[in-house]
């Protein structure tokens, strides 16, 4: 055995653990699942997209030995497909739509197909970029935020003929494919290989540790630039509103996923045997099953509903329990206990009121624990949008994507145009992008 | 159960499977695991006067489908490349070993009478059930005057069939090439020449693909390649039609048939039967899968012929024969329209598609309140093509109803609407 990273848990051991969760398919197994699709015209799988892929056509490519067209077709409705291939909830979304699963009771492997289609065009260097940038405009676009929406945004921006400025304040770019998503779902580095890829389009510069605020408020950047898309995400976590912030071992699931995306080595030495995970959503998920991946040996996830009230998909559900993550449901987070460091959580046990309400029982128990993570949603950081509007939670925006100021722009995660997810994001900063071409057109 | 023994031409055989003349019946070694397997005869590959023919490799090329199924081979293999001794000693000895199972010599000369005769009267002295001529393979043998070059001249086919028949006295088959313009001329001339059956189709003349690399035809011989003999699942249709039109032929009706032409299982084997033949010879499929192949092919016809109330092959032998006519003989009045059904439509949109593109825009798409789409005909559009019933993955999804139009059978020479009617 190796060095051990933790007692129990040596090095290869750790990498097997976040090895690919959905192994890549090889040519002949990829022949195979194409060969399952039945080229539907109209397709409820592409209905489905967030994005609009048109999956049938990519598929038939595969079919014909055509992976880099078929790589093209998918990235020209969605440039980050390689992550929605790898990180969407394709279960709820194409390969719930399929209509193989009427047909004999399984979709097709559309994520996978998608991931080998475009691993084929990211993993072979010597090819130029697919896309190629219109005419110069000579306008000038800032992008707040190098996620999804911000990256998605600058390369169409780009690719219709604008100069772009990317606005980041997390030293790497990629949002939460780089510091959100579960490492076995982005392995490989994949997130910045994917966003060097999104590059090549020219013409997009990346600022890097800069963030809205004193140094760049919003107003200076809309007089700098022609146009300003912001797609900053939800930055800010919800707190329980128990004592949580006086003690230690009690962290944000996401801020758990960062440390572990960037030094997975360091957080497995230091994570403690009893994690407590409190949540119901694919991020309470990725931060339960990465907590036993890293060698914690007991790790419970808390929710205040029951499973067909969890936002995470049955199939992330599923993972969880697989990896031996205990489940307690309708329990809700009463108080945190613990002298400095955390030691315990009371619970109270809920239940349905006649009138649908959630209710307290009464009942309270406590499950002890020696790191607490939250993952009950995240919220936006408002305090440098200045006079925007905010409503709910969310940048206000029109149809076209326009904020209460003219010239400002804003999707993804941070205005609520559909669900929080990767592909809805991308979604969101292409047509802006759009929207703001015919802006800076007048 | 159903007794699947058959006669053709005089011979009897345990069941219609027989292995075609081929690389599969090369020697005795491939003959007795075919035997074992449970295939009634074997055509044994070709035989030809001394010296044996040199091959070249490599051989045979491939049409796949999108997930690598074959399609269909084609072939630029030649005659039995062993000496005539060995391979007459071996049928010898595999005829005294099994009895029961049929052996038919294959052969091939050059259009000279000493050459047909010595050679058949040498097959038939080793104890064969009867002779195949071949008069089809179209690569290699062609440019030496045999195969089909022979059975492309009519009058050489009768001519060939005639000497053979002069110096034996066992059933003569007289195999066909499908590489012509009317295969009636070819089966008269066998007629003509006293052939006992013909036997059809061989393969098919084709270039099967192209190495984009090498930019070579394949199979490809050291960078060059040449035309060869297509063979398999694909061809099914080419020797459906060929065999149909013998069967129904006033000229040639009275020949036996065996068919052969990329029979791949039972259910091919009883469309060939239907239409005429008496018995039938497989090559591709038992390449592909080995001789195990049979084993379906035997109880799934028997199985198929329980259903049918059919005791032995010959009760259906040709029954589909009196319904192939030509297309004058058609109804013009006959009208069908597709039905789709909802409840199995899985809404993948072919049909929409391929009517709106391909035929008559006789499909129309309704959103659904709960999102799924309904999918119907409109019927003064709809001309009852098939196309869609084809092309639905969904078994009994779309079916063809028949439209009770109340007139009467009515062809086009009758038609009112046909401007030569009355001079017909």
């Amino acid at each position: 055995m190796d060095k051990p990273v933790r007692p129990g848990l040596d090095a290869r051991q750790l990498a097997e653990n976040f090895s690919d969760i959905h192994p890549p398919l090889g040519d002949f197994q990829a022949k195979a699942a194409a060969a399952e699709c039945l080229y539907c015209y109209d397709a409820p799988c592409t209905r489905a997209c967030p994005t609009a892929i048109d999956i049938p056509t990519f598929i038939h490519k595969i079919s014909t030995g055509n992976p880099v067209g078929a790589a093209r077709t998918i990235l020209a409705e969605n440039i980050l497909g390689g992550t929605c291939a790898r990180a969407c909830p394709t279960e709820v979304l194409c390969e719930e739509a399929c209509v193989r699963n009427k047909a004999e009771g399984e979709p097709v492997e559309i994520g996978r197909l998608q991931r080998y289609a475009v691993d084929h065009l990211i993993d072979r260097p010597t090819d130029h970029h697919p896309f190629s940038r219109n005419l110069a405009t000579g306008k000038k676009v800032a992008v707040i935020g190098a996620g999804p929406a911000g990256l998605a945004c600058a390369h169409r921006l780009a690719m219709l003929g604008h100069e772009v400025d990317i606005y980041e304040a997390m030293p790497k770019p990629g949002g939460l494919n780089e510091y959100g998503l579960a490492a076995y779902k982005m392995t490989n580095d994949f997130a910045q290989r994917e966003v060097e890829f999104v590059l090549g389009i020219g013409n997009i510069d990346i600022h890097y540790g800069v963030s809205l605020g004193d140094s760049m408020p919003l107003s200076a950047l809309r007089k700098s630039h022609d146009a300003v898309f912001i797609g900053i995400g939800l930055s800010g976590s919800n707190d329980l509103n128990l004592n949580e912030t006086t003690l230690n071992g009690v962290e944000d699931a996401l801020s758990f996923i960062e440390r572990l995306r960037q030094s997975p080595d360091e957080v497995a030495a230091t994570i403690p045997d009893r994690v407590l995970v409190i949540g119901g959503g694919n991020t309470a998920i990725d931060a339960a099953v990465q907590a036993r991946k890293l060698g914690a040996s007991d790790v419970t996830l808390c929710y205040r509903r029951g499973r067909d009230e969890m936002s995470a998909t049955r199939w992330e559900q599923d993972l969880a329990l697989k990896n031996d993550v205990k489940m307690v449901l309708w329990a809700s987070p009463d108080e945190i206990l613990g002298n400095h460091q955390v030691e315990a959580v009371v619970f109270e046990r809920t239940s349905l009121g006649s009138d649908g309400q959630l209710i307290s029982t009464g009942e309270r128990f406590d499950i002890p624990a020696d790191l607490v993570l939250t993952a009950i949603g995240q919220k936006l950081n408002s305090t440098a949008l200045g006079d925007l509007d905010v409503a709910k939670g969310k940048i206000t925006i029109s149809e076209t994507y326009e904020t209460s100021i003219a010239g400002i722009f804003a999707g993804g995660d941070c205005t609520s145009t559909g669900q929080d997810l990767t592909v809805q994001a991308v979604q969101d900063g292409k047509r802006a992008a759009h929207a703001i071409d015919a802006y800076l057109k007048g | 159960m159903a007794d699947l023994g058959c006669t053709i031409a005089g011979i009897e055989s345990i069941n219609p499977f027989w292995l075609a003349s081929a690389p599969p019946t090369d020697k005795k070694y491939n003959v007795e695991r075919a035997f074992q397997a449970g295939w009634g005869g074997v055509v044994w590959k070709t035989l030809g006067a001394d010296p044996p023919v040199i091959n070249v490799t490599s051989r045979y090329g491939a049409h796949h489908d999108a997930t690598r199924g074959l399609i269909g081979i084609n072939n630029i293999e030649l005659i039995s490349d062993r000496p005539l001794k060995t391979n007459l000693d071996e049928i010898r000895a595999t005829r005294k070993e099994w009895p029961d199972r049929v052996i038919i010599g294959s052969m091939m000369a050059p259009v000279e009478k000493e050459a047909w005769q010595s050679l058949a009267v040498q097959i038939a002295e080793a104890g064969v059930h009867g002779l195949e001529l071949n008069l089809g393979c179209p690569h290699g043998m062609c440019e030496r005057g045999m195969g089909s070059a022979i059975g492309q001249v009519p009058e050489m086919v009768e001519q060939t069939t005639a000497w053979v028949k002069e110096v034996v006295n066992i059933p003569v088959f007289t195999k066909l090439t499908p590489n012509i313009t009317n295969i009636l001329w070819s089966a008269e001339a066998a007629a003509q020449g006293k052939a006992d059956a013909v036997a059809l189709i061989n393969t098919v003349n084709s270039i099967i693909s192209v190495d984009l690399d090498t930019m070579a035809p394949e199979p490809t011989v050291d960078g060059r390649g040449t035309h060869g003999g297509y063979c398999g699942a694909a061809v099914k249709p080419i020797a459906l039609n060929m065999i149909a039109e013998i069967a129904r032929a006033p000229e040639t009706q009275s020949l036996d048939i065996s068919g052969i032409g990329g029979i791949t299982n039972w259910r091919d084997a009883a469309e060939f039967i239907s239409l005429g033949a008496n018995a039938v010879q497989v090559c591709t499929a038992a390449m592909l899968f080995g001789f195990r192949i049979v084993d379906d092919m035997i109880d799934g016809l028997s199985g198929w012929m329980d259903t049918q109330g059919y005791r032995q092959v010959a009760d259906f032998t040709g029954a589909a024969v009196k319904n192939v006519v030509d297309w004058n003989d058609l109804n013009m009045n006959y009208d069908l329209k597709a039905r789709i059904d909802p409840e199995k439509c899985i809404e993948c949109g072919r049909c929409f598609i391929a009517c709106e593109d391909t035929s008559h825009q006789a499909i129309t798409i309704t959103e659904q309140t709960d999102g799924h789409r309904r999918f119907d005909v409109v019927d003064e559009e709809c001309v009852g093509c098939n196309l869609c019933y084809h092309v639905c993955p969904v078994p009994g999804c779309i079916e063809m109803e028949a439209v009770d139009t109340d007139r009467p059978y009515m062809t086009w020479p009758e038609h009112p609407l046909n401007p030569v009617k009355d001079a017909g």
